[in-house]
C-alpha cells in the first residue's frame, strides 16, 4: 500500500494504491497536511487502484476534507469501485463529499 | 499458537484453509496481513466478490481495529486471537482480546444522521452491524465479539 500524490495543473492528484486503513490512514493525513502547508488547495483522491477503506480510513478522509475547507480549499473523490461505492453510501458519506466517477472528470470538475 | 501463521493441524504441518486459529501481538500494522489470509479463504471457498473484497475485509478489520486500539490499548505484549470459521450456514468470525470488554449498544451511534456526517469516528460498529447478518460481544476467557454472516 502506498500514497503518491502528483500536481496536475493545480490539482494535486493522491492515488491510494491498496488499503485505506487504521495502520496507515496517518501517513495519507500527513502527506495531505503537508500539501495544504505548502499552500496546496485542490486535492482530488483517486481510488482506482483502492482495495478496501475502513472507518478509519473514512474518517481521514472527513478530517481533511474539513482542514481544506477551513484552509479555503476543496477535496473531491474519484474512481471508486462498485463495493466502496456501497461503503460511501452505506455511510451516507456520498452526501458529504463531491464523487466524480473518474480522474478525468473530477479534475476537470475545479 | 504462533504469531501470523495458520495453526498446525496434527500431522504438524501448516493447515490450509478454514477453521483459522491465530493469535498475534496487538499491533494495527499486522490488520492488513491477517485480513488477508481470511480474504484468501473466502475467495477459495468460492464465497461472492463481494463478500471477499468489502463485507469480510471491512467488517474483520473494524473487530480487529478495536480489539487492538480499545481492548488491549495497543500494547504489544497483549495478544489478539481471531478465529474464523465457515461451514454451510454461516461464515463466523471470533476476535478476542485482553480488554475488561464493553456495552455494544451504548457504544452504537448512528453516523448517518446530519449532526454526526461529519465526525470523524464512530462509525466503525455501524459498519460491522450493517455489513455482517450478526455482531455480538461476550466473554471467554477474554473480550469476544462474534461477527456472523450467513451463507443463505
Amino acid at each position: 500500500m502506498s500514497f503518491a500524490i502528483r500536481k496536475q495543473g493545480d490539482v494535486c492528484v493522491v492515488d491510494v494504491d491498496g488499503q485505506l486503513i487504521v495502520g496507515n490512514r496517518q501517513e495519507l493525513k500527513q502527506k495531505v497536511l503537508d500539501e495544504i502547508e505548502r499552500g496546496e488547495r485542490r486535492f482530488l483522491v483517486d481510488f482506482s487502484q483502492t482495495g478496501y477503506i475502513d472507518s478509519s480510513g473514512l474518517g481521514v478522509l472527513v478530517s481533511l476534507s474539513k482542514k481544506i475547507r477551513e484552509a479555503g480549499g476543496e477535496l473531491r473523490l474519484a474512481s471508486l469501485n462498485d463495493d466502496l461505492k456501497t461503503l460511501f453510501e452505506l455511510t451516507k458519506l456520498d452526501t458529504l463529499f463531491q464523487i466524480t466517477n473518474s480522474r478525468e472528470t473530477g479534475l476537470a470538475s475545479f | 499458537m504462533h504469531s501470523l501463521s495458520p495453526a498446525n493441524g496434527p500431522d504438524g504441518l501448516p493447515r490450509a484453509g478454514f477453521p483459522i486459529e491465530l493469535s498475534f501481538p496487538s499491533d494495527v500494522s499486522l490488520i492488513e496481513h491477517v485480513v488477508g489470509m481470511v480474504r484468501e479463504e473466502c475467495a477459495q471457498r468460492q464465497l461472492s466478490a463481494r463478500v471477499c473484497n468489502l463485507t469480510v475485509p471491512v467488517a474483520l478489520t473494524e473487530a480487529l481495529s478495536n480489539a487492538i486500539v480499545y481492548g488491549n490499548g495497543e500494547d504489544r505484549l497483549k495478544q489478539v486471537r481471531l478465529s474464523a470459521r465457515l461451514d454451510d450456514q454461516a461464515l463466523v468470525l471470533e476476535v478476542t482480546d485482553e480488554g475488561p470488554g464493553f456495552d455494544l449498544d451504548a457504544c452504537e451511534i448512528d453516523p448517518t444522521t446530519e449532526e454526526n456526517l461529519d465526525r470523524e469516528d464512530g462509525r466503525g460498529l455501524f459498519l460491522m452491524r450493517s455489513l455482517m447478518d450478526r455482531v455480538e460481544r461476550f466473554t471467554n476467557g477474554g473480550n469476544v465479539v462474534r461477527l456472523t454472516l450467513n451463507r443463505q
